[in-house]
């Protein structure tokens, strides 16, 4: 058998604006999956005409680990940390997804001063990723390295308190069902309401450096539009769907976790294009910080775990859970099914990077080689999430 | 006015520039081998086997009960139990390892193993200087390499070295008084 190089489908010519052309065909490039600016292992089949997009057909699957199937071959526990390899700058909130739906499936209770650590954690997940995006949607703008550096700084300091929270700094494996790994080492609460204190002064210094910025303004505004209706029909979710003006969080709406006893605000954009998508990730940032805030007056001491789930031969009962959260990207959901046994029967996850990525098509048609990558940027995706 | 948000955009850059020389918690670099940032306690890499007294073979807690073998997700773990038992650092006969291997170019250092383990019998090292030459059996770490003494893991985990040492001691009083003669009687025999 020979291998098949794929290619694109045969396309039609579009009717072409530019009369004074070489000869009218699409041109057409493969972009990735070793670009610099593709967020990892992505490729993108372009069709150009001149500089403008026609056509884009993503292509992925080159960082596929088979995760589910892995999923349904080790025990409940044996894939948590696993789900740190998912979105890898955002493991707490990935092992909060699927420590909440085996919660749901077996039925257990997590005691209050977990719920707290997991809000908080999750929110600190927030600020880090929001603020990484930033920097790397400005360094595919072509302001190398600065933003990045500013907000790797920042990152750095929360990555230090997953360290010595949960002993790694990205692969954190930290929750468990029914709780949390350990508590907090001392002065850790304080070292974090430190961080966060002083948090915004890094969000004003960002604003400063790029929102007023013209250059950003020109190239983000009007840039990769997405209409409430496309983002509804295509199953968006997060900070990309909020930028459209859809008042949807999973915070808000499933109330999960101690969400519901924190005041906070939803932003929202009006015109979904990659503006707005930026401007949405820095309003969400202040708005962390406003429940980070207090969930540190609220925590107080107690037990980290149930002390009812057993960690070896852990068995949930027959039956299926989905549980979901509010990932800094979107929707993060696992979807399990229970034959009683130690593994799962059927481990499914729904990333929200991999179905925020379907629309990257009809954002770019009609802008030009250098938008597709700014466009790629605000959609915030990872990888190791799309392939799984 | 055109071009003031680039120019206030510079005044940060600026001012982050100049900061980087003076503000004392950004002069953060750390000339590496020679000087190093001291590691969380909770610092986790690899796991390994702390032993008792001072034969690194008789001290092991293991018991090779291979539960560790059996929970460990990516199946790093490779075990065979003995046929025999032998008395270990207390003279009490127990089935040991006869192999113990880990293969850390397989591990993930998730930790389950040290959470599903009976007998605390294995724990998180903080070693992270393990680059080799060689691709297979360099990495692949037998049971003499594993076996680390209990003064050494008090030395990187102080707090939870405590703990254990009292969970173990606590134990021990416990089981003592159902068979006060049993220990006694096997003493002298081993």
């Amino acid at each position: 058998m020979t291998a098949t190089i794929q290619t694109l489908e045969p396309i039609e010519r579009p009717p072409t604006t530019m009369g004074s052309r070489l000869d009218g065909e699409l041109l057409e490039v493969s972009m990735g999956p070793q670009h610099p600016s593709t967020h990892g292992v992505f490729r993108m089949n372009v069709a150009l005409e001149g500089e403008i997009v026609r056509k884009l057909k993503p292509v992925f699957g080159y960082l596929h680990r088979n995760h589910e199937k892995i999923g349904e071959n080790t025990t409940y526990l044996g894939s948590m940390p696993y789900t740190d390899r998912l979105d890898y700058f955002c493991s707490m909130t990935n092992n909060w997804a699927y420590a909440l739906s085996v919660e749901k499936l077996a039925g257990i209770e997590v005691p209050e001063r977990a719920q707290y650590l997991r809000v908080i954690l999750a929110e600190l997940t927030r600020l880090q990723n929001h603020a990484s995006l930033l920097g790397f949607l400005l360094n595919d703008m072509g302001a190398w390295g600065t933003p990045l550096m500013y907000a790797f700084r920042e990152r750095e300091k929360i990555l230090d308190l997953f360290e010595s929270l949960s002993g790694s700094r990205m692969m954190c494996d930290y929750m468990r069902f029914g709780g949390c790994r350990c508590d907090t080492p001392p002065g850790w609460m304080e070292h974090a309401r430190k961080l966060v204190d002083a948090f915004p002064r890094f969000i004003d210094e960002l604003e400063k450096l790029v929102v007023g910025n013209e250059v950003v303004i020109a190239r983000t505004q009007n840039v990769g539009k997405l209409s409430a209706e496309l983002a509804i029909n295509a199953g968006i979710t997060g900070p990309m769907l909020r930028s459209c003006g859809v008042n949807y969080d999973v915070r808000k709406v499933d109330g999960y976790g101690f969400y519901p006893r924190f005041k906070f605000r939803i932003p929202l954009g009006a015109h979904g294009d990659t503006y707005d998508r930026l401007m949405m990730r820095v309003l969400e940032i202040r708005e962390s910080v406003g429940i980070l805030k207090q969930a540190f007056e609220q925590v107080q001491a107690g037990p980290i775990m149930n002390p009812k789930v057993k960690i070896r031969a852990f068995r949930p009962p027959v039956g299926e859970a989905y549980g979901r959260i509010e990932a800094p990207k979107g929707e993060l959901g696992f979807y399990l099914i229970s034959d009683g046994g130690t593994n799962p029967y059927r481990y499914r996850v729904r990333p929200p990077s991999f179905i925020n990525l379907t629309v990257l098509e009809d954002l770019c048609l009609g802008h030009t080689v250098a938008d597709v990558m700014v466009i790629l940027g605000s959609v915030d995706i990872v990888m190791g999430e799309v392939d799984r | 006015m055109i071009g003031m948000g680039i120019l206030q955009g510079m005044a940060v850059t600026a001012r982050n520039f100049v900061g980087s020389y003076f503000e004392k918690d950004r002069l953060i670099t750390v000339q590496y081998p020679e000087e190093r940032n001291p590691l969380p306690e909770n610092y986790r890499n690899f796991p390994f086997l702390p032993y008792d007294g001072d034969d690194p073979h008789a001290g092991l807690r293991c018991v090779a009960c291979k539960i560790c073998e059996k929970e460990c997700p990516p199946q790093c773990i490779y075990i065979v139990k003995s046929e025999d038992k032998k008395p270990d650092h207390m003279g009490k006969p127990q089935f040991y390892p006869k192999v113990f291997d880990i293969d850390i170019s397989v591990c993930m250092s998730c930790q389950i193993c040290v959470e599903v383990c009976p007998f605390e019998a294995i724990k998180m090292d903080k070693v992270f200087e393990l680059s080799r030459r060689e691709r297979f059996d360099a990495l692949l770490l037998r049971k003499s390499d594993l076996a680390k003494s209990n003064e050494y893991y008090h030395s990187i985990c102080p707090t939870d070295a405590t703990e254990v040492d009292a969970k173990l001691a606590e134990a021990a009083a416990k089981k003592k008084p159902a068979p006060p003669v049993a220990p006694a009687a096997s003493a002298p025999t081993a």
